[in-house]
């Protein structure tokens, strides 16, 4: 009893404690720790390596069909070259970068970011079956500090992974940004908490009533796919379709994609990083705002 | 601080609109006993409980805990109270400690001083070997004491014990009672519980309250509610094959005569005294008693009487069900 002083001090400690608890299962588990860093390779290898899409421009994979009169090995090496220039300058202003492993790599950063975040809904649905949340409701811990907690851990969880993948990528062939310093690294940290500030609360927000696992599964399965492609991570907006393209404006995992290639493998627009920040920023606040206060009303109901 | 420490008046909790879950409930705790709510599942209990942990707001009503009112001062009540609940809530990817350190952190404990009780807490449900072990290798029981530890962790005044023993074995469960009046004694705390064992409410509760449908039927000491109903039972066999009934039911202090397979189940104010009257009458009339046996009416005759239903026929809810179904299938893992 008569723990109630140092108010604001207790409620750091649960917040932490309940962090703590959630990212306890990830780190503790050599597996799930395992997989979630095989996951990124794995995608990373697939559509990074295997859609080799710099090859398909690539002058020397093709062989010229016959012209009359015959080429000359002069001519010949000539019309090579200038495939080889074409196909640089195609993938230079598709990707803004000659190397798609390097576009898609860092994709695979807001990639990680949706899917470690959808697990936040689902966490709060477990807790509500197991009882816990109910145990956590009697304790003194705030309401706010219960949700957040869910939200902390994602983003944390994300920005570990987010680091990973950087190692893995470079370590098979991430090609930096002309201006890039080891800086620009804490920049990718700062967009991935906000974007997963957001998405989390997000998906909290959409599942916290829901006492069945098989709603947030469904919910996640409808909203993430569509999130995912409807956003600069694999293929550049400007070749879609004008509908996609106005769905990929708004969608605040094309500003966080965008950031951290700016950050990471472009030659930096800061005006255009500000932008990204800014965007990304609001939405995550603006989403954690909302989610938390919902989520805060219907758990004290 | 008063002498009850609970007291609820009128406390209701309506769901959706139309359900109606606890209807207008009124009680009160004093210091230092076990109040038990015993129904059926779907009685409304763990609504009641989760009202008075101020995990949920009643619709109408108000109850209060050492002068807090829940729904007001919901604060200063969490900081007085411990809850162990219906399930398993310990993870199962914590060890015991860990587990018990974070229901600490929750209640902002600091750390050297959670750790301190921890570990006492542990020695007291006899789970100190095992601390270190996967919350995931531990039995049913000590899933339990592991819950009634965390649930300790604050020091409670009142102690809330939701379906304390729900999926444990006959063992089991005498040993987990055998937990909690140590615990209360070892605080001194005021407990409230609920269940659906009639064994449990005896051999644990100083009071209980029945409850059907919301609603409480009758609330007092387990002995007086047997001993309202009128006395004992006794049951007896006779070698002819002649009905007998009308002849016991002239007999002095018999209230009640019932026929049951070939046997009479007598009602009579005090067992003892009556029993030799009725033996005399059927010798007079020339019977001759084969067989003779006295019970004390147990809490299933009370439950019975108030409710007009016997409490293994009550009908369970189907969320009820699900719940417990998960309760036991992680308590026999």
């Amino acid at each position: 009893m008569s723990e109630t002083n140092g108010n604001s001090k207790s409620k750091l400690h649960g917040l932490w404690a309940l962090t703590n608890r959630e990212l306890k299962k990830w780190y503790k588990a050599p597996i799930i720790f395992v997989l979630s860093i095989i996951q990124p390779i794995l995608w990373m290898g697939m559509l990074g390596k295997a859609m080799n899409i710099g090859a398909i421009f690539s002058g020397t994979q093709i062989t010229f069909p016959q012209i009359n009169p015959p080429l000359t090995p002069q001519q010949l090496l000539q019309l090579s070259q200038f495939f080889g220039k074409l196909q640089s300058n195609l993938m230079q202003s598709a990707f803004s970068t000659t190397d798609y492993f390097s576009f898609m790599s860092v994709g695979m950063i807001s990639f990680t970011a949706l899917f470690t975040t959808m697990f936040s809904g689902m966490s709060v649905v477990w807790d509500r079956r197991l009882g816990f949340l109910n145990k956590a409701l009697s304790t003194p811990v705030s309401r706010a500090v219960i949700v957040f907690s869910k939200v902390l851990s994602a983003a944390l969880r994300s920005m570990f992974q987010a680091g990973i993948i950087i190692v893995i990528a470079v370590a098979f062939g991430l090609q930096f940004g002309a201006n890039f310093t080891p800086v620009n690294i804490l920049g990718v940290f700062a967009i991935m908490f906000l974007i997963c500030m957001g998405l989390s609360s997000l998906f909290i927000t959409i599942t916290i009533r829901s006492t069945r696992i098989e709603t947030p599964m469904a919910v996640v399965n409808l909203i993430n796919l569509p999130l995912m492609f409807a956003s600069n991570a694999f293929f550049p907006t400007k070749f879609m379709p004008d509908w996609l393209q106005t769905i990929a404006k708004f969608n605040p995992l094309t500003y966080t994609t965008d950031a951290v290639r700016q950050l990471l493998i472009f030659s930096t627009d800061y005006a255009q990083l500000a932008l990204d920040f800014v965007y990304v920023g609001i939405f995550g606040v603006v989403v954690a705002t909302v989610g938390i206060v919902l989520s805060w009303r219907f758990l004290s109901k | 601080m008063s002498e009850e420490i609970i007291k609820a008046e009128g406390l209701t909790k309506v769901f959706n609109k139309h359900l109606t879950a606890v209807d207008h409930v009124s009680f009160s705790v004093k210091k230092g006993e076990i109040f038990g709510f015993l129904g059926p599942n779907g009685a409304g209990k763990t609504t009641t409980i989760n009202m008075l942990i101020t995990v949920l707001k009643p619709t109408e009503g108000k109850a209060s805990i050492l002068d807090f009112e829940i729904a007001k001062q919901d604060n200063n009540v969490r900081n007085v109270i411990g809850v162990v609940p219906q399930e398993y809530t310990a993870d199962e990817d914590l060890t015991g400690i860990e587990n018990v350190l974070l229901c600490a952190d929750l209640y902002g404990i600091p750390r050297n001083i959670a750790r301190e009780r921890a570990l006492d807490l542990l020695k007291l449900v006899e789970l100190t070997d095992f601390k270190d072990k996967r919350v995931q290798t531990y039995s049913g029981g000590m899933r339990r004491r592991l819950e009634l530890a965390c649930g300790l962790i604050n020091r409670p005044k009142v102690l809330f014990l939701d379906e304390p023993t729900l999926g444990l074995d006959v063992q089991t469960r005498a040993a987990t009672w055998d937990y909690i009046k140590k615990l209360k004694k070892e605080f001194a705390m005021t407990l409230f519980m609920t269940t659906h064992y009639l064994e449990e409410a005896d051999a644990l509760c100083d009071r209980i309250a029945i409850i059907d449908h919301g609603k409480i039927v009758v609330v007092g000491r387990p002995e007086e509610l047997k001993h309202s109903l009128g006395g004992d039972l006794i049951t007896l066999a006779i070698k002819e094959n002649e009905d007998v009934s009308e002849l016991i039911q002239k007999v002095e202090h018999v209230k009640e005569v019932r026929k049951e397979d070939g046997a009479y189940r007598i009602k009579a104010a005090v067992g003892e005294i009556t029993a030799p009257f009725i033996i005399e009458a059927l010798r007079k009339k020339g019977y001759t008693v084969t067989r003779l046996s006295m019970t004390e009416p147990t809490l299933n005759e009370v439950y019975l009487e108030y409710t007009g239903k016997s409490m293994r026929d009550a009908e369970e809810s189907r969320e009820n069900v699900v719940t417990r179904r998960m309760a036991m299938r992680r308590a026999r893992q």
